[in-house]
């Protein structure tokens, strides 16, 4: 007879993982990387790496993709998280992973802004891209 | 006269005047008394996504807790981004320890009850006063003139907090078809522009705005609508050489001057399509 074959996240133990999970509000573990959410974003061909492959990083605990840039290609636009087939709101990790980085208390706000640019726009981006 | 208080937000006093005065022109002729709120701030623009960031929650708490002062129940936004933060930090503090700990936060400020409803003006065009009374309230009609309307992020996402279905919404098109319009077929018509990645990354959101405004000049547009500031600003400002040169205009531009108000951007348009003769200003409702 077979051993019971344990499928359960807890043998993942990924610390990185629960983090963006306690951050978030989101599971990592809940997408079954079927790639919706980068077929439809808008800013994918921008990305170094595709929102899917972005969650599958965190799946996998791998801090690196706090390097990425894709979460700071992300605009919220939120298209993945209303077509994800699990219900994964992905923006949501996105903004884990930015919040990750800025709370080391690195800006990522642009040191040239493009102009013009209105007060709308900068209050956004003050609060997505500065800690 | 049905009081109703409304939230302007920074734009509508600044960049997007225009949609401030037409709408409120047309919602005096609706039957709406408009109370604007006293010192109200910043919505914050974009929500908050994070789960332990209840700091970003204040700014938009603290203008309900203002609508609570005037003893009223719902608040109308005509800015899209106002509505995403409004109605969302609304929800969001009606968790009990979030509605505590925010509260102890502002303690110069009353205590937050929630229960404030945040309506956008699309709601209530079509919820309360209905497109037929809209339509009956038209002054001179839109004559057809095509328009794409552009909904952007905010007003249909996240679904919960959507205006309409946010796949196949028809909202804006059904207010547009009141006031005399045609709403064109527009593919990118909920697809982001780019919105505050305009600050650093204008190279992404000028490939944003080309395909969009591909996309309403596809269907025939002679212009593009819409009730996001931040989309408008983009549409207008973020356009390469080789982008369809379409005006973007707010709705409030479009429904002020269909129910009466002046608003030369709309005279010129009429009056600048091929085949204009005279002006269409036949008074008629429809």
């Amino acid at each position: 007879m077979a051993s019971e074959l344990d499928l359960s996240r807890d043998r993942l133990d990924a610390p990185f993982a629960r983090r963006v999970e306690e951050l978030s509000g989101e599971n990592p573990y809940a997408c079954y990387q079927c790639g919706k959410c980068s077929a439809g974003c808008p800013f994918a061909d921008h990305m170094d790496a595709l929102p899917n492959q972005v969650l599958r990083l965190v799946q996998l605990g791998d801090e690196s993709a706090l390097t990425l840039s894709a979460p700071w290609v992300c605009a919220s636009c939120l298209a993945c998280g209303v077509r994800c087939p699990k219900g994964v709101d992905i923006a949501k990790t996105m903004e884990a992973l930015r919040l990750l980085a800025l709370r080391k208390g690195i800006s990522h706000f642009p040191l040239t802004p493009d102009r013009p640019c209105p007060q709308i726009a900068l209050v956004g981006a003050f609060r997505k891209l500065t800690p | 006269m049905k009081r109703l208080a409304y939230f302007p937000g920074c734009a509508m006093k600044d960049q997007a005047r225009a949609d401030e005065a037409g709408t409120l022109h047309a919602l005096a002729l609706l039957g709406y008394e408009i109370a604007e709120i006293p010192r109200w701030n910043c919505c914050g623009t974009v929500y908050s996504l994070a789960q332990d960031d209840l700091m970003r929650h204040v700014g938009p708490v603290r203008n309900l807790v203002r609508v609570q002062g005037m003893g009223e129940r719902r608040v109308l936004t005509l800015c899209a981004m106002c509505y995403g933060t409004l109605a969302r930090s609304a929800r969001f503090v009606q968790d009990p320890e979030r509605l505590q700990r925010i509260n102890a936060f502002m303690d110069t400020e009353d205590d937050f009850r929630g229960g404030i409803e945040v309506v956008h003006l699309l709601t209530l065009l079509r919820d309360e006063v209905g497109y037929e009374k809209l339509a009956a309230r038209v002054k001179r009609s839109l004559d057809g003139l095509r328009i794409a309307t552009y909904y952007g992020c905010v007003l249909l996402r996240p679904r919960e907090f959507a205006v309409d279905d946010p796949d196949r919404p028809e909202v804006m098109e059904r207010v547009v078809e009141a006031l005399g319009g045609t709403p064109v077929a527009f593919p990118e018509r909920t697809e982001c522009c780019g919105a505050y990645l305009t600050v650093g990354r204008k190279d992404i959101v000028e490939e944003r705005v080309e395909r969009i405004l591909r996309s309403a000049r596809g269907g025939g547009a002679d212009v593009v609508v819409t009730t996001c500031p931040l989309c408008q600003f983009n549409l207008a400002e973020r356009r390469l050489p080789q982008a369809p040169s379409v005006p973007v205009l707010y709705l409030g531009q479009v429904l002020g001057w269909a129910l009466g108000a002046e608003e030369p951007a709309i005279a010129d348009l009429l009056a600048g399509r091929p085949g204009a003769s005279e002006p269409v200003c036949s008074g008629g409702a429809r």
